[in-house]
C-alpha cells in the first residue's frame, strides 16, 4: 500500500526463521524492513531510526524483552512496540502495557490479526506524531514573546511570572489599569504545564453581580428566567487549566464566599442544579485596588485575600518606567503598521520625547491608543509631535537643551510630582538615596507645588 | 513478453482443477503457461506434525531445488495447509521479485467454514490468490487498489472483495499491456 512506503517496521527476535518470514511479509505490503537478532543490534538499529512499529519478541537471551523495551522507548517514544511471544502469561503481558507497549501478541500470530495491529500502532503512530508538532505549535503561538520593556521593573516582572509559572500556586497581579495585567496572566498560563488547556478570562467588574454565580459556576435549564439550557461555568470550562479572574477587587462579599469555598474544595454545583462537579485548575486574579484598605474598611474578606495572595507581582505604572516607552511605542508602531498596511515605521525624536515625558495614567493601554490614533493621522513615515493627541496637555516643561543635566532636571520634576512629593518613594524609582535627592532638589531649585 | 509461468500441482490437489487455471491467468499475464507434470512426493518434506501444517517457505525451497535454474515464474498449487512459523497459516507465499510462489486452496474452500461447497467461488478464490502469488514474484508489492488482485488480503472474505484481474498501475509496473 502505498501510505506503508513511508511506513518502517524494526523486527527484534532472536530466531532466524521468525525474522525471516516477518520480515518478507512486511516488505510485501511496501514497508521499510530491518531485523535484529538481540537486543544489542535492536539498540543499534533504533539509533538509526526513526521506526514506526517495532515488533519485540519477549523472551531473548541476553537482555529480556521487556528490559530493552524500556531501553527502546528511552531512543524513541513515539515507536509503537508490539511484544511478542511464543510462552504467554498475564504478568509478562501487563508489564509490558505497563512499560509503555502498544500491544502483546501470541505466537503464532493471526495473519489477520497481525495486519489489523500494525494498521492500528501506525495509526497510533500518527496520531502521536500530529499532537507533538500541534504541541509545538502550541508553544510557538502562546509562548512569552509580548511581553515588552527593558526596564529593570519590568524585567522583574518578566522573571518573577516565568519563575511561578512552573509552580501550580495561586498568583495575585496587582498594578493600576491598563499596565498589563491579563498579558502577564496568559504568560504565566502559556509557561506552565497547564499550557495546552485553556486558560479562562473572567472580568469580575464587568459581569453584573446577579449574573457572576452563573458565569462562574454554570447553571442548569430553567434555573432562572432566561436559563433555557444548561451551561457550563467559567471554572468548569477551565479544568485542566487556568481560570484568570480579572479586577477581583469588584466581587460582592456573598460571592466572595462562593469563590473561597470553591478555592479550597475545587467543587462547586451549577446555579439550580444537585451534581456536585470537580475541576482542576489554577487561579490567577489581577486587581488594580488596595485590597488591603478594602479588608480593613470589611468590602473584602481578608481569608480570601490570603487564599488568593500566595505570590504577589506588581506591575508597576509606565511613568514609573520610562525607558520602556521607546521600546513600547516602537513595538505599537510595528504592530499597526502590519494591520493597517501602512508604511509609517518610526517614532520622530520630537514626538519621542514628548512620549516619555507625559506621565500616561492610561499606562500602556493609553500608549497604545495614542500611537494607533497617530499611525491613522501620520502623514509620513514617522509619527510626528502634531500627530500626538497631547501636544497642550503635557504636564512638565521640554528642557531647554538636550544636556544631561536639563534631561535630569526634567525627569526628577517627573518623578516627584507622580508621586505626589513623596521623597522617599521619589528616590526608590529613581533608585538613589533619599539625601542624594534632596541634593538634586536644592540643586535644581525644584519646589513643592 | 514477460517470463512465462510454470504451473506445478502438488498432490493431492486435483490436476483437473490446476490446469482449468491455466487460461485465465495466460489472459491477465499475457504470456506462455507452462502445464508441468504433478509432484507427489514434495510435501512430506515440509509437513510440520507439531501444528499439523505444511511450511511454505521450505515448499518454496524444495521447489527451487527441483526446477533451478528456471527462467520461468513457478507456482505451485496445493489443497493443504500451510504457514509460515511466525503465523497461523497463509493463503500463499511468494520470492518478491524472485523465481518461485505457493497458493494453497485449502483456507478457500467454503466447507471449511462449515458453508455449502460453491465450486465457483473457490475458482475464483484460487485464481485471485494465483494472481497476487505471481505478482509478487514478478516485483508487485500490495496495492492500494482494493479491487485489484494484488490488494492485500489476510481473510478470505477480503478476497472475495478482489477481482482476479490486475489493475492498470500494476500491469504497468510489470509491463504488460491492457
Amino acid at each position: 500500500m502505498s501510505e506503508n512506503k513511508k511506513s518502517s517496521i524494526l523486527i527484534v527476535d532472536d530466531e532466524p526463521i521468525v525474522r525471516e518470514s516477518l520480515t518478507k511479509w512486511f516488505r510485501q505490503d511496501g514497508f521499510r524492513v530491518e531485523a535484529a537478532e538481540h537486543a544489542n543490534a535492536a539498540l543499534k538499529l533504533m539509533e538509526k531510526g526513526p521506526w514506526d512499529v517495532v515488533i519485540l519478541d519477549i523472551k531473548m537471551p541476553g537482555m529480556s524483552g521487556l528490559e530493552l523495551l524500556k531501553r527502546l522507548r528511552e531512543i524513541d517514544r513515539n515507536a509503537q512496540v508490539i511484544m511478542a511471544t511464543a510462552f504467554a502469561s498475564v504478568e509478562s503481558a501487563v508489564q509490558a502495557l505497563k512499560d509503555g507497549a502498544f500491544d502483546y501478541v501470541t505466537k503464532p500470530i493471526d495473519p489477520d490479526h497481525l495486519s489489523h495491529l500494525v494498521s492500528n500502532a501506525l495509526q497510533q503512530r500518527k496520531l502521536e506524531d500530529e499532537n507533538s508538532i500541534l504541541r509545538e505549535h502550541i508553544t510557538e503561538i502562546s509562548g512569552v514573546n509580548e511581553i515588552v520593556g527593558e526596564s529593570p521593573q519590568m524585567k522583574r516582572v518578566t522573571d518573577l511570572s516565568l519563575t511561578v509559572a512552573q509552580t501550580d500556586t495561586t498568583v495575585m497581579i496587582r498594578g493600576e489599569s491598563g499596565t498589563g495585567k491579563e498579558l502577564i496572566a496568559r504568560t504565566i498560563h502559556a509557561n506552565s504545564s497547564r499550557r495546552y488547556f485553556p486558560i479562562i478570562t473572567v472580568n469580575c467588574g464587568a459581569v453584573a453581580e446577579t449574573l457572576l454565580e452563573s458565569e462562574l459556576f454554570g447553571h442548569e435549564r430553567g434555573a432562572f428566567t432566561g436559563a433555557q439550557y444548561r451551561r457550563k461555568g467559567k471554572f468548569e470550562m477551565a479544568d485542566g487549566g487556568t481560570i484568570f479572574l480579572d479586577e477581583i477587587g469588584t466581587v460582592s462579599p456573598k460571592m466572595q464566599v462562593e469563590l473561597l469555598r470553591v478555592i479550597e474544595t475545587k467543587q462547586f454545583t451549577r446555579v439550580g442544579g444537585n451534581d456536585l462537579i470537580s475541576s482542576d485548575f489554577r487561579i490567577i486574579c489581577a486587581t488594580n485596588k488596595n485590597l488591603e484598605s478594602a479588608i480593613k474598611d470589611g468590602s473584602f474578606r481578608e481569608d480570601l485575600y490570603y487564599r488568593l495572595n500566595v505570590f504577589s507581582v506588581l506591575i508597576p505604572p509606565l511613568r514609573e518606567r520610562r525607558m520602556d516607552i521607546p521600546v513600547l511605542a516602537q513595538f505599537f508602531v510595528k504592530k499597526y503598521a502590519a494591520i493597517m498596511n501602512r508604511t509609517v515605521s518610526e517614532v520622530s525624536g520630537d514626538a519621542m520625547d514628548m512620549l516619555i515625558r507625559y506621565d500616561w495614567p492610561g499606562n500602556v493601554r493609553e500608549l497604545e491608543n495614542v500611537i494607533e490614533r497617530a499611525m491613522v493621522l501620520a502623514q509620513s513615515s514617522s509619527i510626528h509631535a502634531n500627530d500626538l493627541p497631547f501636544q497642550n496637555s503635557t504636564k512638565l516643561e521640554m528642557p531647554k537643551d538636550d544636556t544631561l543635566e536639563a534631561m535630569e532636571r526634567v525627569h526628577i520634576e517627573s518623578i516627584l510630582a507622580s508621586s505626589k512629593w513623596n521623597i522617599t518613594r521619589s528616590a526608590e524609582i529613581l533608585d538613589i538615596d533619599r539625601v542624594t535627592l534632596y541634593n538634586k532638589i536644592a540643586k535644581y531649585g525644584l519646589k513643592k507645588p | 513478453m514477460i517470463a512465462p509461468i510454470r504451473i506445478v500441482p502438488l498432490l493431492p490437489v486435483s490436476s483437473e482443477f490446476v490446469s482449468s487455471l491455466a487460461h485465465p491467468l495466460h489472459s491477465i499475464f499475457q504470456t506462455e503457461i507452462i502445464l508441468d507434470l504433478p509432484l507427489d512426493n514434495i510435501l512430506t518434506a515440509v509437513y510440520d506434525d507439531s501444528r499439523l501444517q505444511y511450511n511454505s517457505t521450505d515448499l518454496i525451497r524444495e521447489l527451487l531445488n527441483r526446477f533451478s535454474p528456471s527462467s520461468s515464474k513457478i507456482i505451485g498449487i496445493t489443497s493443504v495447509d500451510l504457514f509460515v512459523p511466525i503465523l497461523t497459516y497463509v493463503f500463499g507465499e511468494a520470492q518478491l521479485d524472485g523465481t518461485a510462489a505457493v497458493v494453497s486452496t485449502y483456507r478457500l474452500d467454503n466447507t471449511i467454514y462449515g458453508l455449502d461447497a460453491d465450486p465457483i467461488l473457490f475458482f475464483q478464490r484460487s485464481l485471485i490468490e494465483t494472481v497476487h502469488e505471481l505478482g509478487h514474484t514478478y516485483g508487485l508489492y500490495h496495492c492500494k487498489d482494493q479491487e485489484c488482485a494484488m490488494h492485500s488480503s489476510t481473510a478470505v472474505e477480503d478476497i472475495d472483495l478482489k477481482s482476479a484481474m490486475l489493475c492498470k498501475n500494476c500491469r504497468d509496473q510489470i509491463g504488460i499491456g491492457d
